[in-house]
């Protein structure tokens, strides 16, 4: 198949719902409503008539059973016709990142002009499931033809099968918990609590900058909450404009009390979002009148073992990006590192930086150094907030959008995964 | 052209009903011709073992009797004629030896309901368009064509009075409900399933008659169960002790029969023969047998069909029609709403986006200056959607998927791509000018600006506009999801794409769209002024409050003119008021005791302080203190006085603006009196009952008021020039 000459993926708009703390304001809504929340608003935004849409593409890491294809119910908003097709997927925490991914392969393989791609988690909205001896009990009462053999199915239920089954954030491969791994990662790559507090006094200090400057807020679709949507929610409520490294040091740490390191202040928290992308092919952009924010240079995407140092994935995608769009660390004026935990952030800059790393990925030199006037500008994860499914599509809006105003010509982001993926992609503006 | 065509398969002969040139089926005059014809021959064919009876067209079974026939009975001998032919001829199906299935799909109304009673089985599509009723008394007359005798033994007294009175059409799962159909279908198999019950009929009684087993008898009949039927598939009907003792005693038929004339009475002040009269007829027909229902039903027809009344209502429905299909905008093609834009989430703007998603499935963006505003008015929109929801009109995923198009912001985000968009600011000429410039700023160069008052001249608010074209009036009447009317003005520049736009989607959104002129008040509210107006003089001179309402209600209104006030607001209608009496003078002076009430903070409903009381939202009764107030003791009056003050006040300014062109033609203007106003639909309009009173009568009283009461009622110019030619309105 000959692929078309010369197309180019353009953002040309991304908004999102605010992030609020999971059982917080976004706590009695599902995530399908979330997630067409943020699409019909940017819909709104970028006053795009719905036919133009030719793909949606959603990125959830924990789906509901109800919902399994969650892209599709976001196709279905009655502001669309009902003949876009749509797909939901999991690359982890990098879903909604894949989602632009593949919209700009849609789009560069000319298979697609206009394609919405975005991402939602709602922790407040897990599946809940059975034992696997209440499920076979219940489905056993569904084939029962009388109400006896139902009564009788019913008497066989036991006290532990009561006991329902909550999804963990834990790895199936290695049983160890995000958290665990993060911890065990300080410990490797000697990282202390102070500078894990530092990174998360930053993020919280910036994207409080950011929310009261109206940079951040600028992204996002107010929501309505309360009974009577009375409540409008115009903006994160995890970001604490007041923290001090003091209040973050006083933080007792969580998965390893003695001689941790990582604790709840300087982790992402439980969070519920939905976010949005629009992503278009550039003549198709101008014809309809948009000037595109930046254009999908490149993405890479890397995986180590998970018994290892789990969330060290982009120390691999990283280099491999910047060798895919023949660029170095030095182009780059934006970078956007994805803020699971402080703790991964120094691991990976720690990798970035070493000429030991350097010479294990097989590299000249190391990557390069980090420089924070140019990283997470407005702020991270850690502040305010990471819907797994949402966060790639929050961060290729925000650096979008902060390479235009700042007037940049490359921005990098980068992003952390469960099962030791790591996955980072390269913007570029003109 | 015939009109029944016959399609055989096998031993079932299939009789295809399709009017030619029309829409839909009526059962005309040739219709019943040819089925006379048709019905002896199917009945000698040997070869044919049973009839299956279906529409040709798309979507309609039968949607009843040709209304264009009523309007050429002459007596009320001619119509029981009519009503005795279509009894007999509806007769022959029950008569017909071979079982007969009715295999409706699409509307199955009045006539067609009747025959479709008669018939052995009745088999429907489970499809919205799908509904069955007897809509007669709508029309003032009742049904005539047996429908008063078989209803109430097909499915019970109760059930049938509840159709049959408020002529009313039930969606096809409700009729399965209530036994008025034995099968519920897919569209798809309809035929096949209809051509299979029908041969299972012809087995059964011919293994029945085999048998010497009776075809069914009286008591079956009461129990609404026929004959051959296979009891699996039967619907439930009612059944138990309270069905027993009501529907099936005669004692128990009486207490049915009592408390629907009370509630009949209640409703329709008498204002309505049809109603009362149906009562009497369905009661002979059960506690006398058939013949004697037949025979009062065609008695009753006839009578009916000759009342004023039913005219006056068949004259209506004609209206309506005529209504729907002109074209104010002169062929003038109108743009497609798929965006609309709502300015103002209040009470006003909420009702308009919440009408137009359910009515016109369009997406609705509102805005609002602040976002608890905008969220509540979301609420509220979404509010509609759930009745409907409440009352099963839609399902829960049709309801999500409306609930999905209702949308807003702070900003005039997602204007920019709206088609249409709508203001329902604040009533202040300033404040809609300033909303025009923005939306003007914020929309594309094709985007159409309405703007929903009251009062303001349209041409006003428009003063300034870049793109004066595109700016219109469209005024809609609280509470917007259930008032039937629409007001479209266009200024002097309102291109004519515009206009087709604006009533194009007034239609869309269910609306009887009445165009008129740029007029201060435009119709509805010029010609409700002086009548409220009035009703405020008779009350600051001691009218008692209730009195007040009671005879106005009796007059045919739906609600009274002071519980109006307390509907509509004081402050609303002080403001309107005063609008007016700049407008037009002297003759429409406000009547002094809104300011009074004003300054006593009776804002009527909306701050639950009127001249009624309320109690959680409800009415509960006159509040006397009102009359210590005004100072005045309360004292009735001549009824005659109350009536004939408040509506020729109405009558007169009402000649007036049609006089000064403010409404196309006598149609509309009567037309947006009854379903703005709720002006008496049996009195056909102000303009009708001008004519039917007489211009020299009705100038005659206007003088005989103006010497008592004051210059206001000076009879108008053109009234006293029609009186002086006896010219009429309507020819």
């Amino acid at each position: 198949m000959d692929i078309p000459a010369g197309r180019r993926a353009a953002i040309v708009a991304g908004l999102r719902t605010p992030f609020a703390r999971s059982g917080s304001v976004l706590r009695d809504v599902p995530a399908v409503a979330l997630a067409r929340h943020a699409a019909r608003e940017l819909l709104y935004r970028a006053e795009l008539a719905g036919h133009e849409v030719d793909q949606v593409i959603w990125g959830q890491v924990v789906p509901s059973v109800l919902v399994p294809n969650v892209a599709r119910e976001v196709s279905l908003l009655p502001q669309f016709p009902k003949t876009i097709p749509a797909y939901s997927l999991n690359r982890a925490c990098a879903s909604s990142c894949q989602a632009v991914a593949d919209a700009h392969d849609q789009i560069v393989q000319g298979f697609a002009d206009v394609v919405l791609a975005g991402g939602v988690e709602s922790l407040s909205d897990v599946p809940i499931l059975h034992s696997r001896g209440m499920t076979r009990i219940l489905m056993d009462a569904s084939k029962a033809k009388t109400l006896g053999q139902r009564l009788a199915t019913f008497g066989r239920v036991r006290p532990k099968d009561l006991i329902p089954v909550a999804p963990a954030i834990a790895e199936p491969s290695t049983g160890q918990s995000m958290g665990q791994s993060a911890e065990k990662m300080a410990k490797e790559n000697g990282i202390t609590q102070r500078a894990q507090d530092e990174v998360a006094l930053r993020s919280h200090h910036r994207a409080a900058a950011a929310t009261a400057s109206g940079v951040l807020t600028a992204e996002i679709a107010p929501w309505f909450g309360g009974k009577g949507m009375d409540e409008p929610v115009t903006s994160d409520n995890l970001i604490r404009a007041d923290t001090s490294i003091e209040a973050l040091t006083a933080l007792k740490p969580v998965f390893d009390r003695r001689y941790g390191t990582v604790t709840a202040g300087n982790s992402s928290p439980l969070t519920d979002g939905a976010a949005a992308v629009l992503v278009m092919a550039d003549e198709k952009a101008r014809a309809l009148g948009y000037t595109p924010l930046a254009y999908v240079k490149a993405y890479a995407v890397a995986a180590v073992d998970p018994g290892w140092q789990l969330l060290q994935g982009p120390v691999f995608a990283v280099p491999k990006v910047l060798e895919r769009a023949g660029l170095t660390w030095k182009d780059l004026g934006l970078v956007e590192i994805h803020e699971a935990f402080a703790a991964q952030v120094l691991s990976n800059i720690q990798a970035w930086g070493s000429k030991a790393w350097a010479d294990r990925l097989g590299l000249k030199g190391p990557v390069g150094d980090v420089n924070w006037d140019i990283t997470n500008v407005s702020g991270g994860s850690i502040a305010i907030g990471h819907p797994f499914g949402a966060t790639g599509a929050r961060l290729v809006t925000q650096l979008a959008n902060e390479m235009t105003r700042r007037d940049v010509q490359f921005g990098l982001l980068s992003i952390c995964a469960q099962g030791g993926m790591g996955m980072a992609m390269i913007l570029e503006r003109t | 052209m015939p009109v029944f065509r016959i399609e055989r398969e096998g031993d079932v002969a299939l009789l295809v009903l399709d009017v030619p040139g029309a829409p839909v089926n009526t059962l005309n005059k040739e219709a019943r011709a040819e089925f006379e014809t048709l019905l002896p021959q199917l009945a000698n064919d040997f070869t044919v073992k049973a009839v299956v009876l279906i529409s040709g067209k798309a979507e309609n079974f039968i949607a009843g009797a040709d209304i264009e026939e009523f309007t050429k009975l002459r007596t009320a001998d001619e119509a029981a004629a009519l009503s005795r032919n279509g009894q007999e001829l509806i007769q022959r199906i029950e008569d017909f030896p071979k079982p007969v299935v009715a295999a409706i799909h699409g509307a199955c109304l009045g006539g067609g309901c009747e025959l479709a009673m008669a018939c052995t089985w009745r088999i429907a599509t489970d499809h919205p368009k799908t509904v069955i009723g007897l809509p007669e008394t709508m029309l003032g007359i009742l049904p005539g064509a047996g429908g008063t005798v078989r209803m109430p033994r097909l499915i019970g007294l109760r059930a049938a009075l509840d159709i049959i009175l408020a002529g009313k059409s039930e969606r096809a799962a409700k009729a399965f409900k209530l036994g008025l159909v034995d099968e519920l279908v897919h569209p798809a198999i309809l035929r096949q399933t209809a051509i299979a019950a029908a041969r299972r009929l012809a087995e059964a009684s011919r293994g029945a008659a085999a048998h010497g087993r009776p075809q069914g008898d009286e008591r079956d009949l009461a129990k609404g169960a026929r004959g051959a039927r296979p009891s699996a598939l039967r619907p439930v009907r009612p059944s138990g002790l309270l069905a027993a003792i009501l529907d099936r005693t005669k004692f128990g038929r009486g207490i049915v029969a009592r408390m629907a004339r009370k509630q009949v009475l209640k409703k329709t002040l008498g204002n309505y023969p049809a109603q009362p009269r149906a009562i009497d007829v369905i009661l002979t027909g059960l506690n006398h047998g058939p013949a004697a229902g037949y025979a009062a039903e065609h008695i009753a027809f006839g009578e009916l069909a000759v009342t004023d009344v039913s005219r006056k209502l068949v004259g209506l429905f004609f209206a309506d029609t005529a209504l729907k299909k002109d074209d104010p905008a002169n062929g003038a093609a109108a743009i497609p709403v798929k965006r609309l834009g709502i300015l103002g989430a209040g009470f006003m703007g909420a009702s308009i986006a919440g009408t137009a998603v359910t009515q016109a499935e369009v997406e609705a963006r509102m805005k609002d200056a602040d976002l608890k505003a905008v969220g509540r008015g979301i609420k509220s929109a979404t509010g509609i959607v759930d009745g409907r929801l409440t009352r099963r009109r839609i399902t829960r995923s049709e309801a999500e998927r409306l609930r999905a198009l209702i949308s807003g912001s702070d900003r005039y985000v997602g204007f920019h791509s709206c088609e249409l968009v709508i203001e329902a600011v604040f009533e202040d000429l300033e404040v809609k000018r300033q909303v025009l410039k923005e939306v003007e700023e914020a929309t594309g160069p094709k985007t159409i600006f309405a703007t929903n008052t009251s009062t303001i001249p349209i041409s006003q608010i428009g003063a300034n506009a870049t793109r004066p074209g595109q700016v219109i009036g469209m005024h809609f009447f609280s509470p917007v999801d259930k008032m039937p009317l629409l007001e479209v003005i266009p200024t002097d520049r309102s291109t004519p794409e515009t206009i087709a736009t604006a009533v194009a989607f007034g239609r869309r959104m269910g609306k009887k769209v009445v165009v008129v002129k740029d007029h201060p008040g435009f119709w509805v509210n010029r010609i409700l002024t002086p009548y409220l107006n009035e009703a405020g003089r008779l009350l600051s001179e001691g009218t008692p409050i209730d009195q007040l309402d009671r005879v106005l209600l009796k007059t045919g209104f739906p609600v009274g003119p002071v519980a109006l006030l307390d509907e509509v607001g004081l402050v609303v209608a002080q403001k309107a008021g005063k609008v007016m009496h700049s407008a037009f003078g002297a003759r429409l002076e406000p009547a002094p005791l809104l300011a009074t009430m004003l300054a006593d903070q009776r804002q009527g409903r909306k701050n639950n302080r009127g001249f009624y009381t309320y109690h959680a939202g409800h009415k509960t009764g006159v509040d006397d203190s009102v009359y210590d107030l005004l100072g005045v003791h309360p004292q009735p009056r001549d009824p005659k006085e109350i009536e004939e003050r408040c509506l020729y006040a109405m009558l007169n300014e009402a000649a007036m603006a049609y006089a000064e062109g403010v409404v196309r033609s006598p149609r509309d203007g009567d037309m947006a009196s009854i379903f703005g106003i709720g002006f008496p639909p049996f009195r056909g309009g102000p303009l009708r009952m001008i004519d039917d009173l007489g211009a020299a009568n009705v100038v005659q009283t206007l003088e005989r008021l103006a010497a008592k009461h004051g210059p206001r009622f000076k009879p108008a110019e053109s009234l006293v020039r029609m009186a002086k030619d006896g010219a009429k309105y309507y020819n």
